[in-house]
């Protein structure tokens, strides 16, 4: 792999560019991995990439039926924060939140993490109480954030509209290192970094079928041929219900489309990540300068990639009242993902009913950030049959009624 | 957007004025019911990509529950249904099976 730098740049200037090599190979399926993971959105490729890292299991494939973050991680509204409720996701959401401050140099790659900030809007008493909770939590987690009032938030970000008529703004939760990455750069950069250590990621793959002997997975059938495999990984967010069925399991899961719309471009005008759960709208401005929003999911399954327009109105009606300026904005694109949602809002990282079969799943609106790591833990789940990170995110949970209860906490947890 | 026609009041309408209450046709479970019994009714999901058998509530109109067959993939609705049923009607899985011939209702067999 031929390392990125500022000389490459200039080099490559030199010529015209002409130098650059393929940043990932294309690689063909082989007979037999040690491990498989399908799915390459960013948490099967991180899972890949801390396998090899971390434990030194390089013979691994990563099987996508589509292209290479092209599901959910591509579709995203990017934030990033760890300010979680309950103390497992905090463990697991901080500890991926601060593998995002040095993601690029680790891999060589830009994913252009931006701390900027993230401020969580109390719109409601309840928010209120809700939001100092959380601080106190935090401060108890070691996760720094903490409860603002409305000037604050006000110098933070000038274009808000503090009274609104429905929804006044009564103060904030801020995680002052919370913000943004390029999306596509984490799934490519992981990717690129997973292909340089041996392993094969391998698009327009679909796995279609799971194959077992005795109660243990011995490898997968896809739409190119079959692969045998001693672990698998699946990693398929939406479509882990399909998957789950194939290898003979259910899931307490139900996949559901969230939509997400950007504007025209416009002049800097809002330098943190502003999200307003009471009525179910996000923003933040990309670096191109268009507002990027997001909204609430619809009520119904589906996979379609497409979701009900009017929850596009609803969101945008409630984010015109708390900043009147995005009211003359022209919305450029609209588009939707899958996402694979749990009973308490919170992830599946666990050994399955199969043998050898592990599963990473149920991030449904808020798994961006979550991407290293989940990878990371994961990975050790996958390599030494437990780990720390994930302990309390297995399957079993359901059955014991041992919840981790974020949707209290978060409304919407994005 | 979905347009639903309600079985109980007959107005047809557009989604909002539903809302949608997830699976259908799930058994419930009392006291004395196992954990795994508990877990798989109130967490398990078929969550198929395809034909899915769900409830609905007709809350901004009649306000009663019914069920409605409709398909994931493609949004397409089968038909709507009367709630006091633990199975699809014959009508509804006809219509199904005209768009899917190798579907079938639990433990139903080949004809
Ligand atoms: C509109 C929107 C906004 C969001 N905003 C945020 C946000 O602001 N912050 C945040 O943290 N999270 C956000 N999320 C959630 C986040 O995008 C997801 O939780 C995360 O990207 C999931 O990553 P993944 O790798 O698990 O899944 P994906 O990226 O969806 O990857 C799964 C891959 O599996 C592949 N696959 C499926 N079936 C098969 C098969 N049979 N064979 C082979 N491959 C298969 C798919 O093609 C796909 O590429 C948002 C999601 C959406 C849709
Ligand atoms: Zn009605």
């Amino acid at each position: 792999m031929k390392k990125y730098s500022v000389f490459a740049v200039a080099r490559e200037a030199m010529r015209h560019h002409s130098g650059w090599p393929r940043a990932w190979r294309d690689a063909q399926p082989k007979r037999r991995y040690d491990v498989i993971i399908v799915g390459a959105g960013g948490h099967g490729l991180a899972t890949a990439y801390y396998l090899g890292k971390n434990f030194g299991v390089t013979n691994v494939a990563v099987l996508e039926k589509g292209w290479l973050g092209g599901g959910n991680t591509g579709r995203n509204t990017t934030i990033i924060r760890s300010n979680y409720l309950q103390d497992p996701s905090a463990a697991i959401y901080e500890k991926s939140r601060s593998l995002y401050e040095t993601l690029s140099q680790d891999l060589n790659y830009n994913v252009m993490f931006s701390p900027r900030g993230v401020i969580m809007l109390a719109q409601t008493e309840h928010e209120v109480r809700g939001y100092k909770r959380t601080a106190h939590a935090n401060a108890l987690q070691g996760v720094s954030t903490e409860f603002i009032g409305p000037e604050r938030v006000k110098q933070l970000v000038p274009i808000i509209n503090l009274d609104g008529p429905r929804y006044p703004v009564l103060g904030g939760l801020w995680q002052a290192r919370g913000g943004t990455a390029r999306h596509d750069a984490v799934a490519w950069g992981y990717a690129r970094a997973c292909s340089d250590m041996g392993m094969d990621i391998i698009q327009k793959c679909e796995v279609t079928g799971v194959r077992q002997t005795g109660g243990k997975v011995t490898g997968v059938s896809t739409t190119r041929g079959d692969i045998d495999c001693d672990k698998l990984g699946l990693v398929v967010a939406g479509h882990s219900g399909q998957l789950a069925g194939m290898a003979g399991f259910r899931l307490p899961i139900e996949s559901v489309a969230l939509q997400a719309l950007v504007s025209e471009p416009i002049k800097p005008c809002m330098d943190v990540v502003v999200m307003a759960n009471t009525v179910h709208g996000y923003m933040s401005q990309s670096d191109k300068g268009e507002m990027v929003i997001g909204g609430g999911t619809d009520g119904y399954n589906n996979y379609t990639q497409r979701g009900s327009f009017h929850h596009i109105e609803e969101t945008v009606r409630a984010l015109v009242e708390t900043f009147p300026m995005i009211s003359r904005l022209k919305m450029l694109r609209q588009w939707g993902g899958i996402v694979d949602v749990t009973g308490d809002r919170s992830p599946i990282l666990s050994k399955t009913p199969v043998e050898g079969i592990f599963i990473n799943a149920g991030w449904g609106t808020g798994g961006f950030k979550a991407i290293p790591g989940s990878g990371w833990g994961f990975a050790e789940l996958m390599a030494k049959g437990h780990s720390p990170l994930t302990q309390a995110f297995g399957l079993e949970r359901f059955a014991e009624g041992r919840f981790i209860d974020e949707s209290v906490a978060a409304g919407v947890a994005h | 957007m979905l347009i639903l026609t309600c079985p109980c009041c007959h107005v047809t309408a557009e989604e909002t004025e539903f809302h949608a209450g997830g699976e259908a046709h799930l058994t419930r479970i009392g006291p004395g019911g196992s954990e795994g019994e508990f877990e798989s009714y109130l967490f398990m999901r078929q969550n198929p990509k395809g034909v899915h058998l769900e409830r609905w509530r007709h809350v901004y109109g009649c306000g009663k529950w019914f069920h409605l067959a409709r398909d994931t993939a493609t949004l397409h609705v089968y038909g709507a249904y009367s709630a006091q049923t633990t199975a699809p009607p014959d009508h509804i899985r006809t219509a199904i099976k005209d768009r899917h011939p190798d579907w079938r209702w639990q433990g139903e067999v080949n004809q």
